[in-house]
């Protein structure tokens, strides 16, 4: 078929910001399935707790304090991570070379943490299946930590290189900035259910 | 006629070049180089769309040879042919083959090669993805015939019923593979899944407002939502199974607490849409194939939007229905056969449509169309005996024999493999820029319903008999030799039917009538394109004004410029109306995908005989992800 030219949009911009991005709707999705699969572990969770009398079955509750102190932490590192994607969004070089390092170090410390968390479980993951449950979960939201602290790293060396200079990066490190509200976000639930309904 | 390409070195703009220099310069910048490299790190949707088919079709091979070993091992009570244990592995490799390594994936991919095309995008969203979910099905389900080769084939269904599939009662690493085999296939469906919904979103042309949206496209949208709902289920659920018998978690063990029902929540939350992940991709191949044939829109369109909308949604609903109207769940097939009770309203809609589209329409009877007159049919006997297994005097009769199997192929067979077949017969010559011959292709429709009719109709009777499913053979006293002979003849013929369509390809494509761009009159974008498309798909982006925008635009199609051709650009435009908002950068090929997709591999396999895999996998994952992502030339950027 013949082609008659109808229109020019060159003048439109070569990335952009938020829904602009196809990347941001990627981030969307996969924020959407991995909570799907959390919202599943979840219901497992209740699902065993609901079928058996006793809950936790044969165990003392956790402790609270690794467990309260990451919930602390996450909700701290909202502040930084919205400085930085605002940073990210002004386009402002100097500014995410900074707060990028200070994301990472923010997704690392409750990795820390989380070490002893697990120890604070009062249970094996052999147990029964209380102690499989809040393993998986606990498990689970590790990944997910690891995976973005993973990113977070990665994305906050390239700033520092020639690439970071460019505009689809900056809008990388803000969809990255997004992503962490997500892991923050999976969190709470979790810890309401791990450290606080075997308390009810 | 080879026209000079400009040189590289600076920005190059479609709209300062000509037709032929354009082309000239695209088809550089959008190569892919023919190396091994180039090969494993392929981007271009269409080629690993192609494997994606081609691939799931193989595994329709193995599972079909499956299923004509059972049988023929049935055709004869008392048959000796093959014992008790290799039937067990035969029917779940049979079953999951079907579900997880073909029909999932065809479905889905045939939506990778066509959605770009449809909606007039040079390329899909995430290609590098993609790729990686490409290389992911490819190992997954290598490993699980190998392993049946190996006689560690999975053997305890292709839901893996917790407690059989318990370390205890199977010891041996059957279940770990088909449950490892589960999350590799998922990954790739969630990939895909991602990809097809935020090209849909993205990178439509111009102009293509939601209702402007092809039904096929809408079909794999909600389609790819329906999956990125539904998977994560079953792979967690595969994942605590394969966990409770590798690190002795205690999810399913009663007497730690665990619970077997669970298993079948988790696996019918997912498997309850499974169904209608096969289905959906296939009315919308049927919407495509009528408007083409009947010549003229599809009568109804919103109502078939919603319509699919609606089974999307009710895929799910009807689970939590189940579980609370019924208290607990009464799992297993009939779930098969509640699906199809609630799904008649859109259904129904969508059947009406389609015939007042015939109806209204001239239709030319075209080998695509009378597959698609074959699934009408088909799924309307479907429906029917679903219906009458959803009434619960006939359940109690006829549970667990082979009237649920009878029915379950009609739904499936009907609903997905016919479709697809009109749908290979459709596409083909776009694919391939040849067209299949029309007179093989009318024997082809003629075997496969014939053949799929006398293979699955007297098995209705068998159940109603009393032959139960998953029995490797029967005494001849009870009568049944005669019937399943019968069908043991149809099941061949249907096979023989399998055999002429790959003749009738093989030939086809050598040495098929030319194709053209358009060669059925249709009226959606993939048929404004060459025949094979070029990698870039358009050489300058359609502006779409209307639905068929091949029949409303008679003379010459409106196109947009503005694209760099020095690199590789695509436009973004806005969710719901298409307004062009960027020109994005596309992305080259990358070996890291495939580096990815092997480590992860080695690392989901290592973890059936021990979680050290985990740990020791991780590190190389995380290595080629960096690989992945890090830009490799200021081209890039
Ligand atoms: C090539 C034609 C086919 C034939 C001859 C065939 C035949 C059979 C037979 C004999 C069984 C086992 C019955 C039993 O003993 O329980 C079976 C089971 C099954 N088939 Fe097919 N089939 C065919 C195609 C398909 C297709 C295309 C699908 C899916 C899209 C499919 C899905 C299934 C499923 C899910 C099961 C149940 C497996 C289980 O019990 O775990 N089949 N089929």
């Amino acid at each position: 078929m013949r082609e008659r030219r109808v229109a020019d949009y060159s003048a439109l911009p070569d990335y952009g910001f938020g829904p602009k991005s196809p990347m941001w709707w990627g981030t969307l999705g996969f924020c959407a399935l991995e909570g799907m699969g959390f919202a599943i572990a979840c219901a497992t969770y209740l699902y065993l707790a609901f079928v058996n009398p006793e809950w936790p079955i044969n165990a003392r509750p956790p402790d609270l304090l690794a467990g309260t102190l990451v919930t602390i932490l996450l909700l701290a590192s909202v502040v930084p991570n919205h400085i930085l994607k605002a940073a990210a969004e002004r386009e402002s070089i100097r500014a995410v070379r900074i707060w990028m390092p200070v994301m990472s170090a923010f997704g690392a410390a409750p990795l820390v943490l989380r070490w002893f968390e697990f120890g604070m479980l009062n249970i094996r993951w052999d147990s029964n299946a209380y102690g499989s449950a809040v393993w998986v979960l606990l498990g689970l939201h590790t990944t997910h930590l690891i995976t973005d602290v993973g990113d977070t790293l990665v994305l906050a060396a390239l700033m520092w290189t020639r690439f970071g200079r460019s505009g689809k990066r900056f809008s990388d490190v803000s969809d990255n900035a997004f992503y962490w509200d997500f892991v923050v976000l999976t969190w709470l639930p979790l810890y309401v259910l791990i450290y606080w309904v075997p308390r009810l | 006629m080879t026209a000079e390409a400009p040189p590289l070195d600076r920005e190059i703009r479609d709209r300062d070049l000509d037709d032929a220099a354009l082309r000239a310069a695209l088809a550089r910048t959008w190569a892919t180089r023919s190396s091994l490299s180039g090969w494993i790190g392929e981007v271009d949707h269409k080629r690993i769309a192609l494997r994606f088919v081609l691939t799931a079709l193989f595994f329709l091979l193995l599972g079909g040879s499956a299923a004509l070993v059972m049988r023929l091992q049935l055709a004869r009570p008392e048959s000796g042919l093959i014992g008790p244990d290799l039937y067990n592995q035969l029917f779940s490799m049979h079953g999951t083959t079907m579900m997880f390594l073909f029909a999932v994936p065809v479905m889905e991919t045939i939506g990778l090669y066509f959605v770009p095309l449809m909606v007039g995008a040079r390329q899909v969203a995430f290609p590098r993805l993609v790729n990686f979910a490409y290389w992911m099905f490819l190992f997954g389900g290598l490993m699980l015939w190998i392993a049946f080769l190996l006689n560690t084939g999975a053997d305890t269904g292709w839901f893996s019923y917790v407690p059989l599939s318990s370390l205890q009662y199977s010891p041996t690493k059957r279940v770990d593979f088909w449950a490892q085999m589960v999350t590799f296939t998922e990954v790739s469906s969630l990939a895909v899944a991602v990809s097809l919904i935020v090209t849909v979103l993205k990178h439509r042309a111009p102009g293509m407002t939601l209702d402007r949206i092809p039904l096929f496209v809408w079909a794999e949208f909600v389609n790819a939502f329906v999956i990125m709902f539904a998977m994560p289920s079953v792979m967690i659920a595969s994942t605590l199974l394969i966990l409770d018998r590798l690190v002795e978690t205690r999810f399913f063990e009663t007497s730690a607490g665990g619970d077997a029902l669970l298993w079948q929540h988790l696996f019918w939350f997912f498997g309850h849409p499974e169904v209608y992940i096969i289905f959906i991709p296939g009315t919308g191949m049927v919407s495509a194939i009528i408007a083409t044939f009947a010549t003229r829109p599809v009568f109804g369109y919103v109502p078939l939007v919603l319509a699919l909308i609606a089974t999307g949604f009710l895929s799910f609903g009807l689970w939590v229905h189940h579980m609370f109207a019924t208290g607990l769940p009464k799992l297993g097939e009939s779930f098969f056969t509640a699906s199809s009770m609630l799904i008649a309203v859109p259904s129904g809609i969508q059947i009406f449509c389609w015939i007042a589209t015939l109806w209204g329409g001239r239709p030319r009877f075209h080998t695509p169309l009378l597959f698609v007159l074959g699934f009408v049919f088909i799924f309307v006997a479907g429906g029917m005996t679903g219906v009458m297994v959803a009434s619960v005097p006939i359940d109690l009769q006829v549970h667990d024999t082979f009237f649920v199997v009878a029915h379950f192929h009609y739904v499936l067979i009907g609903g997905a493999v016919f479709p697809l077949l009109g749908a290979i017969y459709y596409w083909f010559p776009k694919v391939t820029g040849r067209l299949m011959s029309e007179r093989l292709g009318a024997w082809n429709f003629g075997l496969a319903f014939a053949g799929f009719n006398l293979a699955f109709f007297p098995m209705h009777i068998l159940g109603l008999q009393g032959m139960p499913r998953r029995v490797y053979t029967y005494p001849a006293e009870l009568g049944w030799g005669g019937l399943n002979l019968l069908a043991t003849t149809g099941a061949l013929m249907f096979a023989a039917s399998f055999a002429l369509l790959v003749v009738n390809a093989v030939t086809s494509y050598r040495s098929g009538r030319a194709a053209g761009s358009n060669p059925w009159g249709a009226g959606t974008l993939e048929w404004a394109t060459a025949s094979p498309p070029p990698p870039y798909n358009f050489a300058l982006t359609p502006l779409v004004t209307s639905r068929e925008p091949l029949w409303s635009e008679r003379t010459a199609l409106p196109v947009v410029t503005g694209l760099r051709v020095d690199r590789r650009e695509t436009f973004v435009t806005s969710p719901a109306e298409a307004r062009p908002e960027l020109r994005d950068m596309a992305v080259e090929p990358s070996i890291w995908p495939f580096v990815a997709a092997l480590f992860s591999g080695l690392t989901l396999f290592g973890s059936i005989y021990t979680p050290w895999a985990v740990v020791a996998g991780s590190p190389f994952i995380a290595a080629a992800l960096v690989g992945w992502f890090w830009p490799k030339s200021a081209k890039e950027e």
